[in-house]
């Protein structure tokens, strides 16, 4: 299963992150939001991360950018483990991994042209000397985002959502990094504008062979953009793989429960009625439930699931994917009769 | 816009309503002659982007605008009773016990130094005159109808006690405590996670059918239309641009937009290629082309499209059926085939 070195840019193994909030009652509270994740990033490969407000996602994102450490666990891009190095090291292997955030409207410094914007990594690293010659570097990024060079003296109010969200990763393209971690990029644009965006990211992966990893609380947009997806829930991977194998047949009942809560544009094929409705809300990460985490909400929940953590295992020699389920073989069965 | 349903069991009727802000930049027509109708027992969505004038609509049917917008209107009825010529006084006592809103921010919305049962008790002791003790237990038997777990319990918790779909769940309880005819909801489902979205959108759906209740659902989210509305109205640039029954419409588009959309929208059941990007971003209300405001993204864009805005007609074939497109009957050709 594990691919060459060569191919790796990005391998994350086992990461742990706690974080502390204050007191509850005479314990110190603790939200454990990341709990033995590991994945991995092939160049050129687009991983999808999915899950529920809380799941999470956004803080794995954070560490592999470098915006938190974590607790335990290992972060290695190009064999070097960045969790370890500091100065330049750090700086010189931060600049493979660069970050797309959610919200375009608040991401960029109103004050900035959109010149000083995206030229402000290549001056923070060093990359470009003179101005002119940043000048043309700008204009070339931002015609990698089909934005026309002449917009590069204006400011990011003068620019519509869309385009904001553009010129967002316009900058985080400017260092040439091997990995583009993109937050939510699409959740804060109108719907008609998502599927530029979309396209867009699929279309510099494809081109620059950029390895995209991309966080989405939507699961359709994953599907779309995504080769292999990874489903989240409170802190631990429920289920790895290759993405059109977790669309079609989930194993783990959380993957089933939200594709089956997703809601789809096809009026023949209106579920309200005949879909798995989970019960309840996301228990909370500071106090997650013992053995499996999803127990308290899992239709095929049994006693095992309450004491013993399950681990993340493959489902057959030919199954492209992981399940961490103990009973994933009874909820495929079940799946299949329905 | 006519509706096939019968005056009796109108529970909302609007025609020729406008809504203008006063800028200091001028006059910004946000709404723009919008006819709309809400039987009982029927849900109505209202789709667009943000500046659509969607949400600006809503409002002024609540007698809820700013201070700074106009509303004019040819009719304007609940029921029986004309809203243009209320009294701010006699319409306050309106909203709550004959037409209610349910807001997408359930945080803001809750009074978060009040309990639950307070809040909810205060609509039945200001408006039914109920003593405190009727008035709690009316209240926890509403909690117990939107399926709050153990009402009884949780009638003296806080709103920040309770998560984020559960106070969604005590918004709705609020806003049909005292039986409206007409329910706005606006965005109710945006800020949750799918499978708590799709426990809501049951709840609207259930509520209504039991009641008896009109529902316009303000939204921007054509997976949300498609699982529950009865009919869709479509707007854009502060128009309505497209309406008709939701199985129609959405298999049927009519108006460019609509179709555009339907086929942007990545779906989470099967995985195309290349999603079909819309061009450009919806215009602002205070800046709108000339002619169509549609025309600039549109792919149907003819010479009489930039000079002439298409009124909004009835479909020679069909006369629930309505779309503001000169070429509208090609648009319902080329969706069919494709």
């Amino acid at each position: 299963m594990s691919p060459s070195p060569g191919d790796l840019v990005l391998d994350a193994q086992d990461l742990h992150k706690t974080f502390h909030t204050g007191r509850s009652g005479l314990r110190r509270a603790r939200v454990s939001a990341v709990d033995g994740v590991s994945l991995h990033l092939r160049a050129g490969e687009s991983l999808g991360i999915v899950g529920e407000s809380g799941c999470g996602k956004s803080t794995l994102a954070r560490m592999i950018v470098g915006l938190e450490r974590p607790d335990s666990g290992s972060i290695t891009v190009h064999g070097k483990d960045v969790t370890k190095v500091r100065g330049r090291d750090r700086r010189l292997l931060r600049s493979e991994v660069q970050m797309v955030f959610q919200d375009p409207y608040t991401s960029l410094d109103p004050r900035m042209t959109v010149l000083e914007l995206v030229g402000e990594p290549l001056v923070v690293h060093k990359r470009v000397t003179g101005t002119a010659a940043r000048r043309d570097r700008v204009a070339e990024l931002l015609g990698l985002v089909n934005l026309a060079p002449e917009l590069m003296h204006r400011y990011p109010h003068q620019f519509s959502g869309g385009q904001r969200q553009r010129i967002g990763i316009a900058r985080a393209l400017a260092l040439e990094p091997r990995v583009l971690v993109c937050d939510e990029p699409v959740s804060a644009l109108d719907m008609s504008v998502q599927a530029q965006v979309v396209n867009l990211l699929r279309d510099l992966q494809e081109r620059m062979g950029i390895a995209l990893l991309f966080i989405a609380h939507d699961l359709s947009v994953v599907r779309h953009v995504a080769d292999r997806t990874a489903v989240m829930y409170l802190g631990r991977l429920a289920e790895v793989g290759d993405t059109d194998t977790v669309y079609d047949e989930p194993g783990h009942p959380y993957t089933q429960a939200l594709l089956s809560a997703s809601p789809v544009v096809d009026r023949t094929r209106r579920r309200l009625s005949s879909r798995i409705m989970l019960a309840g809300d996301p228990p909370s990460p500071s106090d997650p439930p013992t053995g499996c985490r999803f127990h308290t909400r899992c239709r095929f929940s049994q006693e095992r699931c309450v004491t013993e953590t399950p681990a993340l295992r493959a489902l057959g020699e030919t199954d492209p994917r992981t399940v961490a389920c103990h009973f994933t073989e009874e909820v495929r069965q079940e799946a299949l009769a329905r | 816009m006519e509706s096939s349903t019968d005056s009796t069991s109108r529970a909302l009727e609007v025609r020729g309503l406008s809504v203008t802000f006063t800028t200091r930049r001028g006059p910004v027509p946000a709404v723009v002659d919008v006819d709309l109708d809400v039987a009982r027992g029927e849900l109505v969505a209202l789709l667009g982007e943000s500046g659509s004038g969607k949400s600006a609509a809503a409002r002024a049917i609540m007698g809820l605008s700013d201070r700074n917008a106009t509303v004019t209107a040819d009719t304007l009825k609940l029921g029986d009773t004309d809203l243009r010529t209320l009294s701010e006084q006699r319409h306050r006592k309106l909203r709550g016990t004959r037409m209610s809103l349910v807001f997408q921010d359930a945080l803001s919305a809750l009074n978060p130094v009040l309990s639950i049962g307070d809040q909810l008790g205060e609509l039945f002791r200001e408006h039914r005159d109920l003593s405190r003790k009727a008035a709690r237990a009316a209240a926890v038997d509403l909690l117990g109808q939107v399926g709050i777990p153990a009402p009884a319990r949780r009638i003296s918790d806080y709103p920040h006690q309770f998560s984020g779909g559960m106070r969604q769940r005590i918004l709705i309880a609020m806003a049909i405590a005292l039986r409206p005819e007409l329910i706005i909801a606006d965005e109710p489902t945006t800020a949750l996670d799918v499978t708590v979205q799709a426990q809501i959108l049951e709840l609207l759906d259930t509520l209504r059918r039991d009641l008896d209740m009109a529902v316009l659902l303000i939204t921007h989210d054509l997976g949300v239309v498609s699982e529950v509305a009865d009919r869709v109205m479509v707007m854009y640039a502060g128009r309505v641009v497209e309406a008709g029954s939701a199985d129609d419409l959405l298999s049927r588009p009519a108006h460019p937009y609509t179709e555009a959309l339907l086929r942007s929208v990545p779906r989470a059941d099967r995985r195309e290629g290349r999603l079909h990007a819309i061009s450009g971003s919806p215009p602002s209300p205070a800046n709108q082309p000339a002619g169509c405001p549609f025309h600039p993204r549109c792919e149907y864009v003819v010479d009489d499209c930039r000079t002439t805005r298409p009124p909004l007609l009835a479909s020679t074939v069909n006369a629930a059926r309505f779309a503001a497109c000169h070429r509208s009957e090609e648009v319902g050709h080329v969706a069919v085939a494709g």
